[in-house]
């Protein structure tokens, strides 16, 4: 069958929309010929940076001819109902229309026919109704022309036929782009235009000319070529996928090339070295193969063209730049760690930062006052959560004041993305304390689920300071996320919040927490903390759910109320989940739903609940006697393992009413005809309810 | 390649001043008409009404000029090898873009020396915009061996009109790539008239100087009572002018485009004056940005009245 080979051919496409593009153009002209009757059997869509290019197989040369049936108006209808239907089907008169009737009377049905379309008829108007419309996330005009394009198009190859033929060009243009069969190959390497037939033709001959056409062989070739590259030095390549995919998408023919700079640069921190080196030059950096891991001082870049000297020019470029850079990073780490000029009396340079950014009033957030009002708030809050997670009140107080300080400082100010690193580094160097200096870096963690969980008791407590803040904070403004948009990333701090808590085991009411947090805020509402905690449960399901736990338990957790501790959620949930799993678990689980059931439907008849006590005297039967002592040892053994957080026992304690349950239902008519002796049965299912109760909610085990 | 029948000190790789005459001359070639600086003080080429009045309205708009270029806040006191606060641009303008825009700037690096079969040239994606302008364009940061040398932009809306046609705009670094051709790793010591010995030039003995008073005043000095008065002054004159222009009250045809717009450029420049004294807060600094635009939006309307600007 077939084939659909269509290049757009452009000016530079920015690197981080060349994916999308491809997959947008794919669904658009697969979408379209779908949409015509057509049919395909495979496509796959590519980009580089000056062309996008699809590919589609096995698309028939004609669709498949279709009937329809169109539904008219009643017959006598108005003139213009039947007018209306005439020209919506196409027809001259109602002569050609068929009367169908049904219950309600008789009405015009329209048999359409339409005969399929001819692939390259539908092609030659759907390319160019995709170019004009085509999703660019911004789009501009170039010359006298109307056309919106990423940047100027300035050629198409569209060709369709059978490997058997020359294939046919789509008959199109689009703003005085005729559709043709020529392209041209890499820029500088090898300019020149050529005709192409099919895909295997055009990407041997895109290979030829020095392109390569998939941006994933071009990510292989870069990968290999560096880790090759470093390992001939005794080096390891330190992987950057982001980096990568960017700068696949600026080559068309990859390079890699290894450079040079001082190693006096060194004394700079690896990671502002490497940020660097990243964001400005889009080079890659090394480490040495030693355990020591450390930097080395070389880069890697990704060159778009072999170079008839080798590459010796733009290595010597690229290394003036790095160069440059360097030296103003280290221009900036040296500045960061002397005085600042009009804060010399404020402390050390830390301290100076700190009371600059103090000064200068910047401002955190509209609502929620400036950064130096926050810190304070955390400051406290760090305090007080101190001796919960087992920190020193003092040195958490202290990295809860220099956290922010770094944000002043001019490494931070030119890379953001070292914050809290370049802090930790300038509290040592002040000479800080060194879990002090760990917590100031450790207390934005962990930033994402890969990411590394403060352990250390002072960053715990600055982690939740600034967690809690954050989350009580945006709660009592209102700004809580809302489906996809979390501006402050609030899912995130919870997480982090929930994760600390459970990887370290600290026990802490989070209600409590709360409450101590939104008392230093400028503004508060009602409600806030619960609403806050179900946000935290939602959170903590999805977490369980992650992690192959059983989410649904959570719910029945927490509707016990007041469950704010998650290390105790976590076991309650656990426990439950194990013992669930047994026979008796789910025999009980059972029990427990018919007991429940039978309350629900005679609490309803009645208008009340039956949780006085059970009276001794109206038991009669064998096995409500036994069902009464069993629930009452079991519920006080539960009580008292809940009380000793000892879920395991509590549930082994609640196993023991398997048997008298079943015994009971098996026995028993709940319902008596004597109303007391219904009443008092009805008293015993309510105290198997509490007594199941005392762990969880079993009404929500779903 | 570079023409070899230069003499020695006129090569763009041995002079600053060589390196300019050398893009001069290849875009009086392509047919531009060469311009001469504005004389006023201005952030970027793009400010020159060249550039910026030109590029609206239908008529076709070639021409190319160096712009001396002030950025107060970007002055180090001479001590930074790389920053200054007032540097030289080379600006292109061409309405309507030529198709082959990207080839003729490959062309004029090559009259340079930077021969693309030895240098990593590349387009990386650089959207402008100019909010004091209110002016928009899509194009790149023009890299060569890792270095950004020049941008290139396809201007889009420019004083918050559409443009069409669309200008191409080419802004050329010219101390970047000065130093980038003559292989020199502080601009102060660019080779600035080609010459050797007691006869040489360089770029420090012309600027060094300049740099550092400019420093002292632009974040010492400058009076700022005088330039909040400066700037409502400024803004009050454009106004005044721009209203004064119109030749009826049809508004159909306006005199004094050009006189307003000069009170525009002045405002925005005492804005970075101000802005480098660090007295203009977080909050204010936007409201002063609006305000030129608003300025700047006034006159490009006035423009599109005059004759230069395609009002019949």
């Amino acid at each position: 069958m077939p084939e659909l080979l269509l290049e757009l051919f452009s000016e530079e496409i920015p690197a981080r929309m060349q994916r999308k593009a491809a997959e947008d153009l794919k669904k658009a002209i697969t979408d379209g010929l779908v949409a015509a009757g057509l049919t395909y059997e495979a496509a796959t869509a590519h980009a580089t940076p000056r062309r996008l290019t699809l590919h589609l197989v096995g698309v028939p040369a004609k669709g498949a001819d279709v009937r329809e049936e169109k539904k008219g108006p009643r017959v006598g209808a108005p003139e213009q109902a039947i007018q209306g239907f005439l020209k919506g089907a196409n027809l001259a008169s109602l002569d050609q229309a068929t009367v169908v009737s049904d219950k309600k009377g008789d009405f015009y049905v329209a048999h359409i026919s339409r005969p399929g379309r001819k692939a390259v008829d539908v092609l030659a108007e759907l390319v160019p109704a995709t170019i004009r419309s085509f999703p660019w996330p911004k789009s501009q005009r170039w010359g006298s022309g109307t056309l919106r394009w990423v940047r100027p198009l300035h050629s198409i190859v569209c060709t369709f036929g059978t490997d058997l033929e020359e294939p046919e060009i789509v008959p199109f243009e689009v703003d005085g782009i005729h559709a043709g069969n020529v392209t041209r190959g890499h820029r500088f390497l090898s300019p020149a235009a050529f005709s192409v037939k099919r895909f295997d033709d055009y990407v041997q001959k895109l290979f030829n000319a020095k392109v390569v056409l998939d941006a994933d062989r071009r990510k292989n070739i870069i990968l290999e070529d560096a880790k090759s590259l470093a390992f001939a030095q005794g080096l390891e390549l330190i992987e950057d996928d982001g980096l990568l995919e960017e700068v696949a998408g600026l080559v068309e023919w990859p390079v890699v090339l290894m450079g040079t700079f001082e190693e006096a640069f060194l004394e700079v921190p690896a990671e502002v070295i490497r940020a660097t080196i990243r964001a400005n030059q889009k080079c890659f950096v090394l480490r040495s193969h030693h355990v020591d891991q450390k930097l080395a001082n070389k880069f890697l870049l990704v060159s778009n063209i072999e170079a008839k000297d080798g590459g010796r020019k733009i290595v010597a470029g690229n290394g003036r730049v790095i160069r440059a850079r360097l030296s103003d990073a280290r221009h900036f780490f040296h500045t960061d760690l002397a005085d600042l000029p009009d804060y010399k009396t404020c402390g050390k340079p830390l301290d100076q930062r700190l009371a600059k950014l103090r000064a200068l009033n910047v401002v955190f957030h509209e609502k929620l006052g400036t950064q130096g009002a926050r810190i304070d708030r955390i400051i406290r809050l760090a305090r007080e959560l101190a001796p919960l997670v087992g920190a020193d009140a003092d040195k958490a107080a202290r990295a809860a004041e220099l956290a922010k300080a770094d944000l002043m400082t001019e490494v931070v100010g030119e890379f953001p993305e070292v914050q809290g690193l370049m802090g930790r580094t300038y509290a040592l160097a002040q000479g800080e304390d060194a879990a002090v200096a760990a917590a100031i870096e450790d207390h934005y963690k962990p930033q994402g689920p890969s990411d590394r969980v403060p352990s250390e008791p002072v960053s715990i407590a600055v982690a939740l300071a600034d967690k809690l803040d954050t989350l009580t904070g945006f709660w009592a403004i209102d700004e809580k996320p809302t489906g996809s948009k979390d501006p402050f990333a609030l899912r995130r701090a919870a997480l982090g919040v929930i994760r600390m808590l459970l990887d370290n085991g600290v026990r802490l009411s989070l209600l409590e927490a709360f409450g101590k947090a939104l008392a230093a805020l400028p503004k508060s509402g009602d409600g806030v903390s619960t609403d806050l905690l179900a946000f935290f449960a939602d959170r903590l399901k999805v977490q369980l759910r992650e992690s192959g736990a059983r989410f649904d338990l959570v719910d029945a957790v927490f509707a016990l109320g007041a469950q704010d501790d998650l290390v105790l959620v976590v076991k309650r949930v656990e426990a439950l989940a194990s013992f669930l799993a047994t026979e008796d678990g789910k025999a009980l689980l059972a029990g427990y739903t018919r007991a429940a059931n039978i309350l629900k439907a005679e609490e309803k008849k009645d208008g009340k609940s039956f949780d006085g006590e059970v009276s001794g005297n109206l038991l009669a039967e064998p096995a409500e006697k036994a069902l009464a002592e069993a629930v009452s040892t079991a519920r006080a053994a539960a009580a008292k393992a809940v009380a000793a957080e000892d879920f395991a026992g509590a549930m082994s304690a609640l196993a023991t009413l398997r048997a008298p349950v079943d015994a009971f239902f098996d026995g028993i008519l709940v319902n008596a005809p004597d109303a007391a002796v219904r009443a008092n049965r009805l008293a015993l299912l309510t105290q198997i309810r509490a007594a199941c109760h005392t762990v969880a909610d079993f009404g929500r085990i779903g | 390649m570079i023409d070899p029948a230069l003499p020695a000190h006129m090569r763009p790789d041995r002079s600053f001043q060589g390196l300019i005459l050398t893009l001069q001359r290849f875009w009086a070639d392509y047919g531009c008409a060469v311009l001469q600086p504005y004389d006023m003080e201005v952030g970027a080429g793009t400010f020159h009404p060249a550039t910026t009045l030109r590029a609206l309205g239908p008529k076709p708009w070639n021409a190319a000029y160096v712009q001396p270029s002030r950025r107060p806040k970007d002055g180090r006191y001479g001590e930074n090898p790389n920053r200054l606060q007032h540097y030289y641009q080379f600006q292109v303008i061409l309405k309507p873009s030529p198709a082959d825009l990207q080839e003729l700037y490959l062309k004029s690096l090559y009259a340079i020396g930077i021969d693309p079969k030895t240098h990593d040239i590349r387009f990386v994606e650089d959207d402008w915009e100019s909010p004091t302008l209110g002016a928009w364009g899509l194009g790149w940061e023009c890299w060569c061996d890792g270095m950004e040398v020049s941008q290139f932009t396809y201007f889009q809306q420019v004083a918050g009109f559409e443009c069409s046609p669309v200008s191409g705009e080419l802004t050329y670094g010219l101390e970047r790539l000065a130093m980038y051709v003559q292989g020199v790793d502080n601009v102060y010591d660019l080779n600035f008239n080609g010459r050797d010995g007691a006869e040489k030039v360089t770029y420090g003995d012309v600027f060094l100087q300049a740099e550092q008073e400019y420093s002292r005043h632009n974040f010492e000095h400058a009076d700022v009572e005088m330039l909040f008065e400066q700037f409502r002054m400024a803004e009050g004159a454009c106004k005044k002018y721009l209203a004064a222009g119109w030749e009826d009250a049809e508004e159909k045809r306006h005199l004094m485009a050009l006189p307003a717009y000069d009170q525009c450029i002045k405002a925005s420049h005492v804005f970075n004056l101000l802005d480098a004294r660090g007295v203009i807060s977080v909050t204010e600094r936007q409201s002063y940005i609006l305000r030129v635009r608003e300025l700047a939006k006034a006159c490009g309307k006035a423009w599109l009245a005059t004759a230069a600007g395609g009002a019949e």
